[in-house]
């Protein structure tokens, strides 16, 4: 539940331009969707907003306040690849984010704040779609199944902003549609702003609210160096879509209503 | 059908890896014999009964000079210096290895001096440990420890740099501190993998026990082979060598064992 500013920005590796002139104002809630040809910075972009990379030139603002220079809990991230811990099971993938949360020290919980993690957790998987997963260990379920769990694991953190970097991006077709319907239920239940790269058009303006594109102007080998990439288109989706408002009371996201049924 | 697509059914699987052993032992049965029949006093290749006899001896009879069983407390003194090195080789390469590969201002500092302490021959600095330390206990422990920390502590830092930095990065999002990422991300990832490079460093640590036995030293299994060899007792070497190559594939059985019942999600990562 955040908005975020782009001021701005360059990022530069070198010589070496990437983005350029990036200046960008997301609304709270917004469900924003990033495409673009291969190499066109998407990556860096999420990158820069998660904080792990310094934008060169510019700043990015959160509510108003410059983004801290490393990741933190405030922005959560689902990745393509390797975004559960192997070692862990379901349950402990997702209950890991209250005892990072709770126990700075030992980061473990017990007794009654590990049972109640521990129900919070299996709510989150029922509502994903993982209930009866939970002593698994991710290795032995499929893509799909490790997309939901990385994003139940990301959620139960509570951030503020939700980044996905080509989450979907492995998946089969009709997997992809299940995983779609789910992510649009979080976005909705929830109090993300969420922040989107992918290379898929049609899953773009299935999700987004804003659909934006990033394209270099000049990509003549001799000048792909010294330009880096624009944003070359900014589409609002029609019919407009919006998050529906909820009651903000309640402490993880909000969802104080029982999961639906079916994903 | 090509060679290379030819492969072996369970039963021929143990057959052939049966075979290697047994055309040894033919080997030198066969050239025991033949040297026996020459001369029956022959010691170079002693005669499966010599070598019984020999073992009994050592190790199923006490020795009436020190009054103790001489095998079992020559395995007791080596295995005693091995398996307090390896444990304090193995703790130190899981601080260190952590610390350098989670943290960019420890690897700056540390990694090029391991990388070059790994490279000083151990051996070459047995006398200075002998000078500094004495004959006794110490200087045989740090020997070993000198000879397997540097390798270890760099096999398990580039484990850590390895890690994924997408799981780095999603512990960070859920909250997690730098030592929270280190205590619940790293650590227990590196656990299995620690377990690999103390398997590699078993055959270097009985290397250097032995060394140090054989050098200076009034016990051990070093001790004992060095003692025997000035009257050519290969009766005695011979079971020696073997008892201590049973002894390491034991160990890295054991480790292998520990590993896949205590890491149970470990294969699949390393298969994937």
């Amino acid at each position: 539940m955040s908005a975020v500013r782009f001021d701005n920005v360059w990022k530069e590796y070198g010589d070496h331009i990437v983005l350029e002139r990036i200046t960008l104002d997301v609304v709270s809630r917004a469900f924003i969707v990033l495409v673009g040809p291969s190499g066109c910075g998407k990556t860096t972009f999420l990158r820069m907003l998660l904080g792990e990379e310094a934008p060169t030139r510019g700043q990015i603002l959160i509510d108003g306040v410059p983004l801290k220079p490393e990741p933190d809990a405030d922005r959560g991230v689902v990745f393509q690849r390797y975004s559960v811990f192997p070692h862990l099971t379901v349950l402990q993938n997702v209950v890991l984010g209250r005892e990072l949360q709770l126990a700075k020290f030992v980061s473990r919980l017990f007794g009654a704040a590990r049972r109640a993690a521990v129900d919070e957790a299996m709510a989150l998987l029922a509502e994903v779609g993982l209930a009866g997963h939970e002593a698994k260990y991710p290795a032995s379920l499929s893509g799909g199944m490790q997309q939901r769990l990385a994003l139940a694991q990301a959620v139960m953190r509570g951030p503020k902003i939700l980044l996905l970097d080509e989450p979907f991006g492995a998946l089969d077709p009709g997997i992809r549609a299940d995983i779609h319907v789910l992510m649009k239920r979080l976005w909705n239940e929830t109090d993300l702003t969420v922040v989107m790269v992918t290379h898929d058009l049609s899953e773009a303006f299935r999700l987004a609210t804003r659909v934006i594109a990033f394209e270099r102007n000049r990509d003549r080998p001799e000048e792909r160096e010294r330009y880096g990439a624009t944003i070359s288109r900014d589409l609002e989706v029609f019919p407009r879509r919006a998050a529906e408002v909820r009651n903000l009371s309640t402490k993880r996201s909000g969802r104080d209503d029982p999961a639906e049924k079916g994903a | 059908m090509r060679l290379m697509n030819i492969k072996p059914n369970r039963q021929a699987r143990f057959y052939l890896a049966a075979l290697p052993f047994i055309l040894l032992a033919i080997a030198y049965l066969v050239g025991s014999g033949m040297r026996l029949a020459e001369n029956p006093n022959d010691k170079l290749l002693p005669a499966l009964p010599t070598m019984a006899q020999a073992v009994k001896h050592m190790a199923f009879e006490i020795d009436p000079r020190t009054g103790t069983d001489l095998m079992l407390s020559d395995t007791i003194a080596s295995l005693g210096r091995l398996i307090s090195a390896l444990a304090i080789s193995t703790s130190a390469a899981l601080l260190f290895g952590i610390v350098i590969g989670l943290l960019p201002g420890a690897n700056a500092m540390l990694s090029s001096f391991v990388g070059v302490m790994s490279m000083v021959p151990p051996l070459a600095l047995l006398p200075i440990l002998f000078i500094v330390m004495g004959l006794g206990e110490n200087s045989k422990i740090a020997l070993i420890v000198i000879g397997t920390l540097p390798c270890m502590i760099r096999d398990l830092s580039m484990k850590v740099l390895e890690l994924p930095r997408e799981q780095l990065i999603k512990a960070q999002t859920l909250g997690a501190s730098t030592w929270q990422v280190a205590l619940r991300v790293v650590l227990p990832q590196i656990a299995p993998r620690l377990i690999d490079a103390l398997r590699l460093q078993i055959g270097p640590a009985w290397l250097f026990v032995i060394a140090a036995e054989a050098i200076a030293s009034d016990s051990g299994l070093g001790y004992r082979i060095f003692l025997v060899r000035r009257y050519l007792a290969m009766d005695v070497i011979i079971p020696y060598v073997f008892w201590i190559t049973l002894l390491a594939f034991l160990m890295d059985a054991a480790l292998n064992l520990l590993q896949r019942k205590m890491f149970p999600w470990f294969a699949s990562v390393r298969a994937g």
